[in-house]
């Protein structure tokens, strides 16, 4: 009797008389349970959130690396043989990816610029840079399908449109427009990061407002410059739903830019994917994990850029 | 002599940078209301055939073939494809939005601190991967080897559920359905919810999460009672962009949705989807068609806006979340 | 009798080792400071001492005993310490939430059953806030001034009827007037609980305290490695008036070493 009862005791307090920590006072062992269930819970959601996405990554490493070779970048595909790869697609996204930069990244350069550089000065410029900052935003979130009908509307279609017809250019204005906000929201993010003192010391010199912006603070703001455009980069090239209104796609290498229907890369998967035989799907295969290279290179080359950024602050 | 030229430049080179700048930043409204005004123009005639009101509520689809502006010959009943848009959109943030917020409390509270960036930096990768690929992924993978047979069982376990004449789980099973597109819709927007959520519960103060565990507070404690509430806004709105992506999807929704111009109450069933439909249907439209999907992007177009203004005034509220993860 | 024993403490974050080989006895019932130069480890030794390091991925080494116990004992329910030993902030860090919610907080997450009304009424007249926020409770804590709203933390931390109080710099971030109340308040709190207090400022500590406990950084040269360590461990008076150690003497007299 007296064994169990000196155990019970020095359970409960310590050599001290004091109650001991391991006591488990009020609702003490309920909270704990229900943090240990909790922090079940969230690993468990983390894994079942990384399983599928895991899952992708090898479905797409494993059925395309078959695809890729030298031919696959080298050679157009041809309508029902084995032989065959996405050149025209490749050069096409080539195209259509290289006026979307010209275009939205110095637009959204020169916005961002006028959003922190200038339109901080009188109050009707703050209200204006609110107000970019603003529609900026929402525009991120139009459906690139709609900006490719807008496209289709203004540029290609013959009747209320200008007419062009599909080419490579209606592509890239396209692209841009999806491109253009988060260039602009980023590149904005980024300016911010430059101290004003390195500003003021540049006026100090006598530098013109213009001479400030153009050689003291896009050169220091150049490294996160680059990510934000790179991230940018990285969602325009995967575009596929604008491009079949703007572009239409074409299996033949098309050499020019403003006349002819033009491949890209993601509308080649998007119809080898529905092809009936398999040497059209294996090529979707290959394309898709190129695709997703492509993204993947230019993520981390963004990211790499973005932490040297980031040693501004 | 060269200074005073020098001058003269700078005094025009100074005024003509900010005159582009200022244009620069103007072009987004140019381009706003160039998208707004050109589409609305197109799809303007086709709104006043049907009426705007029967174009959203009718439910029978028949593409006509005028090459005018007159003599429309199609029905234009939307509302199979509105209905296959929100109900995809609906599954996957149902989905997805949970996950996302256990996925960025597990990086920003649980998770070993020198795992807690290559994690966030694998979510906002997978981000960025372009939705053709989780498509064809959806396609060629997951509705063969997991969504058929699950749906199959969902049939036969759930079928019966009959809810005051609607049937959710009704069959027959195609594979191809609004429950499949919601749930590779799920698996892709939820990298992108959860980049989000990350962000707007990392910018809650350290320090009042110390003050919480300093009086006892468990992990739990903490986030429940302390960067819940204060992130409460933001996870509203990083769910909304998500949804708004969700609504806007095109080429995902539409390898998986089955795409039929009906509509139907179970989930099992094929159907499509308004971004699916125009993509789809573009190609081979006659002009009359054009004008009559453009009326379908149009519509599109206002819900996304409805669903990005309400999330944006709401991230605005609570001060900005850096660009690039807001993408 | 002392309420804490530490024996042979050692803390490192990473490889990087921030203190070593710390061993004290602090006093119940008294206020002990913590001084010495920035680096010397004095905040990080006073965040084991609830375990807040814990969230902060230190690795922790040697014994903290507490009322007979480990504190960093293997059956330790961490939350359960911090229970026991309340922990105001350097930076006054009120919630974003009203007075009365926040000096609510901890008793409710405890399941506290009595009057919750009262205890809140307490806890503030204990801090001296009372008067100053008894027609605005609803208002909210980030509203208040700097000092007021450290005393608000204090009166949270209070309220969760803890035994031992911590005390990170409580006064670095307010002005000299509300410096003063604080520290009025310290020794009003003696009584009722044990404090340890770190500071910057040797004449708060020398105002506050009965103990005081001198750290100082080692350098080793030869790995450029810089650890903090206790130089000297006594009464306030003794460390101030007679210290031991040249270091001390070097550090009071305004030579630091």
């Amino acid at each position: 009797m007296s064994t169990t009862d000196t155990t019970d005791t020095t359970a409960k307090t310590t050599e001290t008389g004091h109650r001991s920590l391991l006591v488990k006072q009020g609702n003490a062992g309920a909270r704990a349970v229900k943090n240990r269930f909790a922090t079940g819970v969230l690993t468990a959601a983390m894994a079942i959130a990384v399983v599928p996405l895991l899952l992708i990554i090898w479905e797409v490493t494993r059925r395309g690396i078959g695809a890729i070779h030298w031919d696959f970048f080298t050679t157009d595909e041809p309508s029902y043989r084995q032989e065959g790869g996405y050149r025209a697609g490749f050069v096409g996204t080539a195209y259509v990816m290289g006026g979307a930069i010209l275009m939205s990244v110095p637009l959204g350069l020169a916005t961002a610029i006028y959003v922190v550089e200038y339109g901080r000065e009188t109050r009707a410029g703050r209200r204006l840079s609110d107000l970019i900052r603003f529609f900026t935003d929402v525009m991120t979130g139009i459906p690139s399908i709609f900006v490719g009908l807008f496209v289709y509307g203004f540029l290609v279609s013959s009747t209320g449109g200008l007419g062009q017809g599909f080419n490579a250019f209606a592509g890239s204005v396209a692209i841009a427009i999806i491109m253009l906000p988060i260039v602009a929201r980023s590149s904005e993010e980024m300016l911010k990061l430059v101290p004003d003192e390195w500003r003021n010391a540049s006026y100090a010199l006598g530098a013109s407002k213009s001479r400030t912006v153009l050689t003291t603070v896009l050169p220091a703001a150049a490294p996160g410059l680059a990510t934000g455009s790179m991230l940018a980069v990285a969602r325009g090239a995967g575009e596929t739903a604008p491009l079949i209104m703007t572009i239409l796609g074409s299996q033949y290498l098309v050499s020019s830019y403003f006349e002819g229907a033009q491949g890209a890369v993601p509308l080649q998967i998007y119809r080898g994917a529905r092809q009936q035989f398999e040497a059209g799907i294996e090529r979707a295969w290959g394309g898709a994990l190129s695709l997703f290279l492509l993204v993947l290179i230019l993520v981390v080359l963004a990211r790499w850029l973005g932490s040297k950024a980031n040693k501004l602050k | 002599m060269s200074a005073t030229l020098s001058r003269q430049r700078k005094r025009i080179a100074d005024p003509a940078f900010r005159w582009f700048v200022t244009l620069a930043g103007a072009s987004v409204f140019v381009i706003l209301a160039g998208m707004v005004i050109r589409t609305t123009n197109d799809a303007w005639p086709i709104f006043q055939y049907q009426g705007f009101f029967s174009f959203l509520t009718g439910d029978q689809w028949l593409a006509g073939s005028s090459r005018t502006d007159s003599d429309f010959t199609g029905t234009y009943g939307a509302w199979p494809f509105i209905y296959g848009t929100l109900v995809t959109a609906l599954i996957a943030i149902v989905i997805a939005l949970p996950l996302a917020l256990c996925v960025a409390f597990y990086i920003n509270q649980l998770a070993p601190k020198r795992l807690r960036n290559p994690l966030s930096y694998s979510v906002e990768m997978l981000a960025a991967v372009p939705s053709i690929i989780f498509g064809m992924w959806g396609f060629f993978w997951l509705l063969p080897n997991v969504l058929r047979p699950f749906l199959e069982w969902l049939e036969s376990t759930f079928g019966w559920i009959n809810l005051a004449g609607w049937k959710p789980f009704e069959g027959p099973v195609f594979g191809s359905s609004y429950l499949a597109a919601g749930i590779v819709l799920a698996i892709m927007i939820l990298p992108i919810i959860t980049a989000i959520v990350r962000e707007v519960i990392a910018v809650n103060p350290v320090d009042q999460q110390h003050a919480a565990y300093a009086l006892g507070a468990t992990r739990f404690e903490v986030m429940r009672k302390v960067v819940l509430p204060s992130s409460f806004s933001g996870i509203v709105a990083a769910s909304m962009l998500g949804l708004g992506r969700a609504v806007g999807e095109t080429v995902a929704v539409m390898m998986l949705i089955g795409s039929t111009k009906s509509w139907d109450g179970s989930l099992l069933s094929a159907g499509d989807s308004m971004a699916a439909h125009i993509a789809a249907r573009f190609g081979e439209a006659t002009p009359e068609t054009t004008k009559a999907l453009m009326a379908i992007g149009v519509v599109l177009f206002l819900f996304t806006m409805i669903i990005n203004i309400g999330a944006r005034l709401l991230v605005w509220r609570i001060g900005r979340v850096s660009g690039d993860a807001a993408v | 009798m002392s309420v804490f024993d530490v024996q042979g403490l050692g803390v490192a974050y990473g490889s990087f080792t921030a203190v070593k080989d710390i061993s004290l006895e602090i006093p119940r019932n008294k206020v002990t400071a913590l001084i010495g130069p920035s680096g010397c480890g004095k905040s990080t030794v006073l965040r084991c001492l609830n375990r807040m390091n814990d969230l902060m991925d230190a690795t922790v080494s040697g014994k903290i005993i507490y009322n007979g116990e480990d504190i960093y004992g293997p059956e330790v329910d961490a939350a359960e310490v911090r229970r026991r030993i309340g922990m105001v902030f350097q930076r006054p860090n009120p919630f974003p939430k009203s007075i009365y919610e926040n000096v609510a907080f901890g008793p409710r997450l405890n399941g506290f059953k009595g009057d919750l009304d009262q205890l809140v009424e307490e806890s503030l007249r204990s801090v001296a806030l009372w008067d100053e926020v008894k027609d605005k409770l609803d208002d909210p804590g980030t509203a208040l001034s700097g000092g007021q709203q450290q005393r608000l933390c204090i009166a949270r931390a209070i309220a969760v009827q803890p035994d031992v109080l911590l005390m990170d710099e409580p006064c670095s971030a307010l002005d000299p007037i509300a410096t003063l109340k604080i520290e009025d308040l310290i020794r009003q709190l003696e009584s009722s609980y044990s404090i340890v207090i770190v500071t910057h400022n040797m004449q708060q500590a020398a105002r506050v305290s009965e103990m005081t406990a001198f750290f100082s950084v080692d350098i080793d040269d030869e790995h450029g490695m810089r650890t903090g360590a206790l130089v000297e461990y006594d009464t306030t008076e003794k460390i101030f008036n007679n210290p031991g150690n040249t270091r001390t003497e070097d550090y009071i007299s305004g030579r630091f070493g």
